[in-house]
């Protein structure tokens, strides 16, 4: 084999892992902060007894989710409902693959750049992988042969189309300052501003689109436990349940590793290292998913497809056209 | 290694195509065009067509063939119920229909009339200026007339889409 690419697939490999490691590793951590967080904010404790803090009790959750017995419904569609917590997880954590994390570094005299692939078309990959997504709830859902799942994934699949239009549509403004679908681009142009500056409304359709778009609190109507048992994830247990659930962490992050990316300067910023800075905005947009979730209740179905449809999508649209008369008149 | 590609991916695509024909529930039929979309979403990147392998994974895997699955879960087709209640003599439409569609593609493949500007758009002229750039100049230009043709076809079809469904309410 020859040396060069040789070399290229050791460092690929070497940021492959490093970014799925670090993206596996914040799941757990998540878990652990979303209960801690949302306890302190309702004046709780949440897990205390598990480590100081309760610091291990994800994986004493892991633990035990890995030893539950596996149950698969009699008469549910056996494929169907093994592959669709694959077909969920694996969207998710594709997306990460043309996120930029970090500037150019140089190692042994070597460049490298800080992201799995710049591809021309990053954005359009984003959305194409994120689209794929729906399908393992919606799998879920029917493979279950539950009424309750089969609702939740019917919900599901309608929210989520509803709101992949916005959530495109809130970028276009973005990607036209830009100039350009690739993710390394758009993060180079904001080093002098970050474009929630020049794109508030654009930011504020993304984060409201965002949240229907990964079924988090308010928008959590496919798994709304209050109505229909659990959703899409009533008939699963043991590991296959804790691959939804880590879909959903996984989704979220990579939902916020977008906006970190579009709006707010990538992995530009002062004194500290790019890597650091990247984390430190993740980690904010993170704590916001779980701050709304503490805070507001969950909207009744024909509001959110009022709100979608009828509230979202003209004032993305209205976004696009301000954003193009803007750059007209400045020439 | 392209070609290689090319004949694996190729034969999911039309494994999963035939699959699709012969699948009598109408949930695992949306899977398999699911699989056929996505198959040639590779076939466009193997191409170079980065731009329109996205577009296609975006448009027919992502939001188009989430619709039809949503019908389909909606309205909670079974398979056999399905094919009692359709009409007796639908082999035969189907089999010449399918033989019309057939004369008209080689027709198309055949034809010099319908083929495209030829060593003008090379792999290394389409790399110089960016796939997404050439497309978009090309369509506001070149193309204009279709690419609005196509836009108010889409616009008279979403107008009678609402019509339909504004006689029911």
């Amino acid at each position: 084999m020859n040396k060069e690419l040789f070399i290229f697939i050791i460092i690929a490999s070497v940021k492959v892992l490093l970014v799925f490691g670090a993206v596996q590793f914040m799941v757990i951590a998540m878990i652990w902060l979303e209960r801690k967080i949302m306890a302190h904010m309702q004046v709780r404790l949440g897990p205390m007894r598990v480590g100081p803090h309760g610091l291990l009790q994800p994986i004493a959750d892991g633990i035990k989710l890995l030893f539950k017995e596996d149950i698969i419904p009699q008469k549910a569609s056996k494929f169907l409902f093994i592959l669709a917590p694959i077909m969920t997880v694996v969207p998710a954590l594709v997306t990460f693959a043309v996120i930029p994390f970090g500037d150019t570094i140089t190692i042994f005299g070597r460049s490298i750049d800080l992201v799995i692939t710049d591809i021309n078309v990053g954005f359009l990959y984003v959305f194409a992988v994120s689209s794929l997504g729906i399908y393992g709830i919606v799998m879920a859902g029917w493979a279950s042969n539950n009424k309750y799942s089969l609702l939740g994934g019917i919900r599901s699949s309608a929210q989520m189309i509803s709101y992949e239009l916005t959530l495109g549509l809130s970028l276009i403004g973005v990607v036209m300052l830009t100039g350009s679908l690739s993710l390394v681009d758009v993060v180079n142009e904001q080093s002098t501003l970050w474009n929630i500056v020049m794109q508030p409304l654009g930011f504020f359709i993304y984060a409201a689109s965002a949240i229907a778009e990964v079924n988090r609190c308010p928008f959590d109507l496919p798994e709304a436990e209050t109505e229909l048992v659990a959703g899409y994830h009533t008939e699963y247990s043991s590991m296959k349940f804790a691959t939804f659930f880590m879909a959903e962490y996984a989704n979220m992050i990579s939902v916020s590793a977008i906006a970190v990316t579009f709006f707010l300067g990538g992995w530009q910023g002062p004194f500290l290292p790019p890597v650091v800075w990247f984390m430190i905005k993740l980690s904010a947009c993170l704590f916001f998913f779980i701050w709304i979730r503490s805070t507001y209740p969950r909207l009744r179905y024909d509001q959110l497809m009022y709100f979608g449809w009828k509230f979202l999508l003209p004032l993305s649209l209205l976004n696009i056209l301000i954003t193009g008369l803007i750059m007209v008149i400045k020439g | 290694m392209e070609s290689y590609l090319f004949y694996i991916v190729g034969t999911i695509a039309v494994l999963a195509a035939v699959y699709l024909i012969f699948e009598r529930n109408p949930v695992f039929c949306a899977l398999y065009l699911i699989q056929t979309m996505v198959c040639i979403a590779v076939l466009y990147i193997l191409l170079e067509a980065q731009f329109i392998a996205a577009v296609q994974m975006i448009v027919y895997a992502g939001a188009i063939m989430v619709l039809f699955l949503f019908v389909i879960m909606l309205l909670n087709i079974k398979g056999d119920e399905e094919s009692k209640r359709s009409f007796p003599f639908r082999k035969i439409p189907a089999i010449l229909m399918g033989i019309g569609l057939l004369t008209v593609i080689c027709i198309i493949l055949k034809s010099k009339l319908l083929q495209g500007k030829q060593d003008v758009y090379t792999v290394a002229h389409i790399e110089s200026l960016g796939n997404t750039q050439l497309i978009g100049n090309l369509l506001f230009t070149d193309y204009l007339l279709p690419f609005e043709i196509t836009s108010i076809l889409l616009f008279v079809a979403a107008i009678g889409a609402i019509m339909l469904a504004k006689r029911k309410l």
